[in-house]
C-alpha cells in the first residue's frame, strides 16, 4: 500500500511542485544582498580595524614603551625601539605594525596599560606601492589624531565591560 | 504615399530573394535575438531572487547587462585549439544556430500570422529541433578535447532518448486535432468553453510530459548534464570562446524560447482566449494572449533551474525510457479510444 502511495505522489510530482512552492515563495522574500558601496551594514562599536596610537587630552602621546604589545602580538606584527627622553620618561622611538604580518586579533589593544595602541572601526583601505604596509610611529600617530572622537566614543560605549 | 507604397511593391517584386531575406531578418531573427539578450537578464534575475539575492542591478538598473555581456563576447579573441578538426570547429556553431533559428518558419504568433504555413509544419518542427545535436556532437568531437566528448556523448543520448517521448506526445496532439498544421492545430482547441477547449486536458500527461522533454531536450536544469560544471567543465562548449560561445549560447536560449511557443500551441491554445468566445473582446484571440502564455512557460523554465537539482545521469535514462516513453504510449492509445468514441472530435 505504502508502495503505491509513493508511485502515485511521485507520477503527479508533488514533491516538485512543493519545491517550486517554496522557491516561489522566496521570489517576493526581501533580499538580503546589500548594496556594498552605497549602503553599509551596522558595525560594532568593539569592531577591530586599522590601528592607531592615542594620545592624552595635552598632546602627549600615551605609549609609554611598555613592549606588552610587541610581547603578546602573535603574529609578531609589531616592532618597537625605545629609550629616555630628555625629561626621563621612557618613549618610543620606533613604533611599526606590520599589516601583512597582523591578524587584527586585538591582543594588543587588551594588553596595552594605558589604552594608547588601538584598533579603529577604519576597514576600508589600501596600498599603492610597497612598504606602505608597515605603519610607521608617525603613520599611527597621526591615524590617532584623525580618528581620536570615534575611537574615544567606541571606548566609552564599552567601559562598562571592561 | 501611393508613389512610394507602388514603388516598394515594384522593388520588393524586382529582387525577391532580398526582400525575402529582409523579412526574415526583420520578423523572427532580430527579436528572437533580442529577446534571448533580454531573457537571459530574467534568468538572472528570477535565479537571484529566488535565491534571496538581487542579480544585476548596476548596468543601467540591471537593464543594460545583456548588451554588456554580448560585447564582451563578441570582443574577446576566437581561440582555436590546435589539435582539433578546424572545419568542423567552425561549422559546428552554425549547425546549431541554423535549425534553431529555421524552426521559426512555421511557427505561427497569431491567426495568419505565419511565414510558412506549411501542412507538415509539426514534422518540419520535430526535424529541426532534433538537427541542434548535430551542432553539438561536431561541436564536442572536433574540439578534441576529453570534457567536450563526453558531454557531447550525454547531450546526443540525452536529446534522442527525449525525443522518442516528445514525438508520442505529438503524435496525441496529432490524434486529438487530425492535422499537422500549427494553425489548425491551434483552431482545433478553439470552441465556446474557452479555456475548457484546451488539449492541455483530455491530454494531460502528454502536456506535462511534453512539457519536460521539453527541459531536457534543451538541455535545460535538471536535466543539464550535458554542461555539468563539476564533472565535465561545460560539456561540448568547453573550448569555444567569444563570440562562437555565444552563438552556442544564442542557439540554446533561441531552442528554449521556441518551445516555451510550442507548448502553448499544442497543448494550451495558442493565441485563442481563455475565456469564453461570446465575452466579446476579452473572449476573442490575438497575439497577446500567446505572448502571455509564452512568458509563464518560459518563466518556468527559469523556475525549474531554481528550484531543481540536476539530476544524475542513470536517472535520466530512466525517466525518458522507462517511464515517459510508457506513459506515452499509453495515453496514445486513450487518446485514440476517446476519439473514436467520439468525446474528442479531431477537426471540429
Amino acid at each position: 500500500m505504502n508502495a503505491v502511495v509513493r508511485y502515485f505522489k511521485s507520477l503527479l510530482l508533488i514533491e516538485l511542485l512543493k519545491g517550486m512552492a517554496l522557491t516561489g515563495r522566496y521570489l517576493f522574500a526581501p533580499k538580503y544582498t546589500v548594496r556594498y558601496p552605497e549602503e553599509s551594514i551596522p558595525k560594532s562599536n568593539r569592531f577591530r580595524g586599522l590601528h592607531a596610537l592615542r594620545r592624552y587630552p595635552n598632546g602627549e602621546e600615551r605609549c609609554i614603551a611598555c613592549k606588552l604589545c610587541e610581547a603578546v602580538c602573535p603574529a609578531l606584527a609589531i616592532t618597537i625601539d625605545s629609550e629616555q627622553r630628555a625629561d626621563g620618561s621612557r618613549r618610543t622611538t620606533r613604533y611599526e605594525i606590520d599589516l601583512f604580518k597582523c591578524i587584527f586579533c586585538g591582543f594588543c589593544e587588551e594588553s596595552c596599560p594605558v589604552d594608547s595602541i588601538v584598533e579603529t572601526h577604519v576597514h576600508e583601505y589600501h596600498f599603492e606601492h610597497r612598504g606602505e604596509n608597515i605603519l610607521s610611529k608617525q603613520k599611527l600617530l597621526a591615524l590617532g589624531d584623525r580618528f581620536e572622537t570615534e575611537i574615544a566614543a567606541a571606548r566609552q560605549q564599552d567601559a562598562a565591560y571592561r | 504615399m501611393e508613389q512610394m507604397l507602388s514603388l516598394f511593391n515594384s522593388y520588393t517584386a524586382q529582387f525577391p530573394t532580398l526582400w525575402l531575406t529582409l523579412k526574415i531578418l526583420l520578423l523572427p531573427i532580430l527579436p528572437l535575438i533580442i529577446a534571448v539578450a533580454f531573457y537571459t537578464l530574467a534568468e538572472r534575475w528570477v535565479i537571484g531572487w529566488m535565491q534571496v539575492r538581487r542579480g544585476p542591478v548596476y548596468i543601467g538598473m540591471g537593464i543594460l547587462q545583456p548588451f554588456a555581456d554580448t560585447f564582451k563576447l563578441l570582443f574577446k579573441e576566437l581561440i582555436i585549439p590546435s589539435q582539433s578538426n578546424l572545419f568542423l570547429f567552425r561549422l559546428a556553431p552554425m549547425l546549431a544556430l541554423i535549425p534553431a533559428f529555421a524552426a521559426w518558419a512555421v511557427v505561427p504568433a497569431g491567426e495568419g500570422m505565419v511565414h510558412a504555413n506549411v501542412n507538415a509544419g509539426l514534422m518540419y518542427l520535430l526535424a529541426m529541433t532534433s538537427m541542434g545535436v548535430y551542432g553539438i556532437i561536431l561541436a564536442g568531437w572536433a574540439s578534441n578535447s576529453k570534457y567536450a566528448f563526453l558531454g557531447a556523448m550525454r547531450a546526443a543520448a540525452q536529446v534522442i532518448s527525449y525525443e522518442i517521448a516528445m514525438g508520442f506526445a505529438l503524435v496525441g496532439v496529432l490524434i486529438a486535432s487530425g492535422t499537422l498544421n500549427l494553425s489548425e492545430i491551434v483552431q482545433a482547441q478553439a470552441g465556446n468553453l474557452g479555456i475548457g477547449e484546451w488539449f492541455m486536458w483530455p491530454l494531460f500527461p502528454l502536456f506535462v510530459i511534453y512539457l519536460i522533454s521539453g527541459v531536457a531536450e534543451t538541455n535545460r536544469a535538471p536535466f543539464d548534464v550535458a554542461e555539468g560544471e563539476s564533472e565535465i567543465v561545460a560539456g561540448f562548449h568547453v573550448e569555444y570562446s567569444g563570440s562562437a560561445f555565444a552563438i552556442f549560447f544564442l542557439a540554446e536560449y533561441t531552442n528554449m524560447i521556441l518551445v516555451s511557443f510550442l507548448v502553448p500551441l499544442f497543448f494550451m491554445g495558442g493565441w485563442l482566449s481563455p475565456f469564453p468566445q461570446g465575452w466579446g473582446w476579452i473572449g476573442t484571440g490575438g497575439p497577446h494572449w500567446l505572448a502571455l502564455k509564452v512568458a509563464i512557460i518560459a518563466f518556468s523554465f527559469l523556475w525549474f533551474r531554481a528550484t531543481f537539482p540536476r539530476y544524475r545521469y542513470d536517472q535520466i535514462m530512466r525517466l525518458g525510457w522507462k517511464v515517459f516513453i510508457p506513459i506515452t504510449i499509453a495515453w496514445v492509445m486513450v487518446t485514440g479510444v476517446l476519439v473514436y468514441t467520439g468525446v474528442l472530435v479531431p477537426n471540429a
